[in-house]
């Protein structure tokens, strides 16, 4: 944490415009509180028997008091008192709650437990019930009202405080320092204080704030400072009692503890969002999700009646692409896809991540992100044209007929919701089953995809499921329904290596009961060459090559698809020997080079590939997209060690 | 990942046959921490007294009072015991109902209790439902239409809106609606809680902060639940958009927005105090605020007790919804 950047940081902040203004505004009252008291002092003590509760006129601006003194020359001159209040509360608080907050580490371990037990009570009541508990200790009186906000303050900033600690204690070289003998003490000076000031002081300006609404609260109240002495909640106290009168006199002090109030607020918030620093209240922040996915309604232009002697064709897709806003205009993703899947057929497609497989299966799926665009010149899924707008009636016929098996199991069920009634969900709103009709058929379906005991499984939560197990319930929600299509996405990469087998058997025996096709997305080759008839594979938002997944291993023509099975580790390969991976990198799809995509990394590529881009042309073998396909590669050249890679 | 293994293991880790079973598990540690929270409020309370410097008594009655009168009121209180005695007292008084005695009025601080809570109560309790009930429609709509890479303007429109409103103190927003609808307007009445229009105005000045803050938070929370994967799932069940949003998103999203709705109903029966000053609400608010200008410390005291149970309650009954609503918190916090 080194003094430059993060004062580059904390500049970056007054760079929104937020930052600025509340920067500026946070500035004006504290020059305000310096010299306010000594211009106008004798302003606002001027006592005017002649003019008492005026509303607004040209001499008092917002009217009077019941003395007749002016309204606006007292709200100025109690900037100060105001501030002077604030600050030394949120003092105190700091200081309580640091000390507080270290102790833990500093004391043993038993003592350190009760302090951290009693931060835990003490914070679970709100500011104000603490700070009328110490209130009424400390008195009434603007004393006993700084000391009562102050240490209401405190456990907050303990529990803060005690976060960052534990967080800067666990870093490496803390942990190193304390093995080697460094006292706690010193370990405290040294490394955990200089980690924890610049948040502290952050949320002391956000707790700054704070402390001069609850001032406000408190001498409203009437418990905070007692006359003479005038603060603006004292100010306002007395204003809101002329409120029939004079609204003005509560309105003034009001707007300023408010303006006042907010603008150490957001200012220190700002700052705080610049430097990154947790805040007390970022305890709920969003958890992590992974990008989103959702369907889009496309409305394409019709497109001409199926080719004729296709009865069998399952999935039709013609010229598909989907495209993403960027930066500076859409970004082709999946750039042209054209294939067909058939009853009973198992088709794969692999490719790097980042070539469209994934993609070009939700846009098949129309489970595509709303940001995307998906365009095709046909998508049709059992005879039924995609591209039309949704109905009720087709979201039925995808909901019964195609299955998706997604690649992370643990995420894709809701975590709130038992097992049995999310698959059953699937029943009642498409089969118009009852409640425990549905649930009869899950308790039938989870058996059907081998789980034990599915009844009781189907009472329980997700998180009771291993990963596997999850993965088959996955499946079996899929054939809630009666498929003629599972899409599987990765289905077994995040699984462990003792389940992915079991895994793709069970798809395997579903697609054989029911001569159901199967779409399956995967990175790795080998599992692909084994689950299926026919394999795409994809380079850059293209099919490059499409061939007969027997084929794969040993006679793929295109120079990427030898490249692919290459670096796959065979059997003989040393375990020790380091992965081959494809030289080069994947294409960035917001940058597509001219000609054919693959030619940077390509051993073959010759001076047309980079002009021109090789149609995917089909012959009897399948279809595959080069100038040079089928012509011998050495094998040294497809594939080198990961060390060769920067 | 030590979490995902601590989920695996959890409901298959053996111990004794009823140990094992999280729910048990689960009740016990929440009500241990709940008695230990009371034991250290009910401490806490009979604490004040004795730390506030000087004679409370002598305090109470004034400088005028005789110094026969301070010793008999001492001596009937019990103030010249040793402090022990004095607690073992204290606490035994509240097992069989008796909070002690107002120093000015005489009157069972229990009979006082009885008289005001009713109307802390409603106002709480209305407040929180209105709260609810904008919050949770605003972040949920807020949510959908916002969801990523979606109304930009709404969501900045949205974001500042709830901030302000979420940040003003419940007393400047009643001096404010007092203004507006009472003076100017004069609509409302802005005083006691004698007809249902009375309810109108301490109700919504106490819903309205903290149903800003609860439906900030439901709005970023459902963001990041559209984009999750089981919202994906639910889409691929094809559900209409209705289901996906209220039954799947809406669940996980209630998780953060129910812990911190914790937090603000605490906060909520604390604002009961000011709003109760504000609207001249004949409740625990009004009186505990006499009572403490009056030093009438007895009643202050049972007053404060009675917050810090409600506090107290409110936070075990979240606990135990959120436990419901998301089976995993529970096991989290083995
Ligand atoms: S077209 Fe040329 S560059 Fe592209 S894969 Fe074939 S040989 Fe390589």
């Amino acid at each position: 944490m080194t003094g430059t950047p993060s004062r580059r940081r904390h500049l970056s902040a007054l760079r929104t415009p937020l930052g600025v203004v509340t920067a500026l505004l946070a500035i004006t009252v504290l020059v305000l509180a310096v010299v306010a008291p000594i211009l106008w002092t004798d302003s606002a003590k001027a006592v005017d028997t002649d003019d008492i509760l005026a509303g607004p006129s040209a001499e008092h601006w917002a009217g009077t008091d019941n003395l007749g003194r002016d309204i606006v020359f007292r709200t100025l001159v109690a900037t100060r008192l105001s501030i002077e209040l604030a600050l030394s509360a949120t003092l105190i608080a700091v200081v309580v709650g640091l000390v507080l907050g270290v102790a833990p580490q500093l004391l043993g371990r038993r003592a350190g437990r009760l302090v951290t037990a009693s931060i835990n009570i003490a914070v679970a009541f709100p500011g104000l019930l603490l700070a009328l508990f110490f209130a009424v200790v400390f008195g009434i009186g603007a004393t006993g009202a700084v000391l009562a906000i102050g240490l209401a303050g405190a456990p907050s900033f303990a529990r803060l405080v005690q976060t960052m600690v534990a967080g800067v204690v666990s870093l490496d070289y803390v942990a190193a320092a304390r093995t080697a003998g460094v006292g706690r003490f010193r370990i405290l000076v040294r490394h955990v204080l200089p980690n924890v000031a610049e948040p502290l002081v952050v949320n002391a300006t956000i707790g700054a704030g704070g402390a001069l609404l609850a001032f406000a609260g408190l001498s409203f109240l009437g418990l905070g400072v007692q006359a003479p002495a005038y603060d603006w909640g004292r100010l306002l106290f007395d204003g809101v009692s002329a409120l029939y009168v004079n609204p003005g006199a509560a309105l003034v002090p009001g707007l300023a503890v408010l303006v006042t109030g907010l603008s150490f607020n957001l200012f220190g918030e700002s700052i705080a969002k610049a430097v990154g620093v947790p805040t007390q209240g970022t305890a709920l922040a969003p958890r992590t999700v992974v990008a989103p996915r959702r369907s889009t309604d496309h409305a394409g232009p019709a497109t001409e009646a199926p080719v004729g002697g296709t009865d069998d064709v399952v999935l039709d897709v013609r010229d598909l692409e989907v495209a993403f806003p960027g930066a500076d205009g859409p970004v082709q993703v999946v750039r042209g896809v054209t294939f067909a899947v058939r009853r009973g057929e198992a088709v794969g497609i692999v490719g790097e991540s980042g070539s469209g497989k994934s993609l070009t299966a939700l846009a098949v799926s129309q489970l595509v992100d709303d940001l995307g665009q998906v365009d095709a010149e046909r998508l049709r899924f059992l005879g039924e044209d995609l591209l039309t707008s949704d109905t009720a009636a087709r979201r039925k016929m995808l909901g019964t007929s195609m299955a998706m098996v997604f690649q992370d199991p643990m995420t894709s069920f809701n975590p709130t919701r038992r097992i049995g009634g999310q698959l059953a969900e699937v029943s009642r709103h498409h089969h118009g089953l009852d409640r425990k009709q549905a649930m009869a058929r899950a308790v039938d379906r989870l058996g059907a995809v081998r789980i034990p005991a599915p009844e009781r499984r189907a009472r329980q939560y997700p998180h009771e499921f291993s990963g596997g197990m999850r993965q088959r319930a996955m499946i079996g929600m899929g054939i809630m329904g009666s498929p003629s299509l599972i899409i599987a996405d990765e289905p077994t990469t995040a699984l462990d290596v003792t389940v992915q087998q079991q895994v793709l058997d069970l798809l395997a025996a579903i697609r054989r009961e029911d001569d159901v096709a199967l779409v399956l997305i995967s990175h790795d080759v080998t599992v692909v060459g084994e689950v299926c008839d026919r394999v795409l594979v994809m380079y850059a938002g293209r099919i490059v090559e499409d061939l007969p997944a027997a084929d794969l291993a040993t006679a793929g023509r295109h120079p990427y698809t030898q490249a692919l099975v290459a670096a796959v580790p065979s059997m003989d390969t040393a375990l020790d020997e380091p992965l081959a991976v494809i030289p080069g990198r994947p294409v960035d799809p917001a940058d597509v080079p001219p000609g054919c995509a693959y030619a940077a990394r390509c051993p073959l590529a010759t001076e047309r590939c980079r002009v021109e881009d090789p149609p995917l042309a089909g012959d009897e073998r399948g279809r595959v997209a080069c100038w040079h396909a089928g012509e011998p590669i050495e094998p040294m050249q497809l594939s080198t060690t990961r060390t060769d890679v920067p | 990942m030590a979490t995902t293994e601590a989920l695996r293991a959890a409901p298959t880790r053996t111990r004794g046959a009823w140990t094992a079973n999280p729910w048990v598990r689960f009740g016990a540690r929440r009500a241990g921490r709940l008695l230990v929270s009371l034991w250290v409020l009910v401490t806490a309370a009979f604490l004040m007294i004795h730390l506030i410097p000087g004679d409370p008594v002598r305090g109470a009655l004034g400088r005028t009072a005789s110094a026969e009168v301070v010793a008999a009121r001492r001596a009937s209180l019990g103030l010249d015991d040793p402090l022990w005695q004095q607690y073992l007292h204290y606490l035994k008084g509240l097992l069989t109902g008796d909070f002690g005695t107002s120093l000015i009025s005489q009157v069972p601080t229990s009979e006082i209790i009885s008289q005001r809570l009713p109307a802390t109560l409603w106002l709480a309790l209305l407040g929180f439902l209105l709260a609810v009930l904008i919050a949770v429609p605003a972040g949920v709509a807020a949510g959908v239409l916002t969801r990523r890479g979606h109304g930009r303007r709404t969501e900045l429109g949205f974001t500042t809106t709830s901030v302000v409103l979420g940040t003003i103190p419940d007393f400047m927003l009643g001096v404010a609606l007092v203004y507006v609808f009472g003076v100017q307007l004069d609509l409302l009445p802005v005083a006691g809680n004698s007809s249902a229009a009375a309810y109108v105005l301490p109700v919504a000045c106490l819903a309205i902060g903290p149903a800003a803050i609860l439906a900030r938070v439901i709005r970023v929370e459902m963001v990041a639940v559209l984009q999750a994967d089981f919202v994906r799932t639910a889409r691929a069940k094809r559900l209409p958009s209705a289901r996906v949003y209220l039954g799947h998103a809406l669940p996980n999203a209630l998780t953060a927005a129910l812990t911190l709705s914790g937090l603000l109903l605490t906060g909520m029966v604390a604002g009961t105090v000011l709003v109760e000053n504000v609207f001249a609400w004949p409740g625990l608010g009004s009186t505990i605020t006499s009572s403490i200008l009056n030093k009438d410390y007895p009643v202050v005291q049972a007053i404060i007790l009675m917050y810090g149970l409600g506090v107290l309650v409110i936070n075990s009954i979240v606990d135990v919804s959120l436990a419901l609503l998301d089976p995993r918190s529970m096991i989290l916090e083995d």
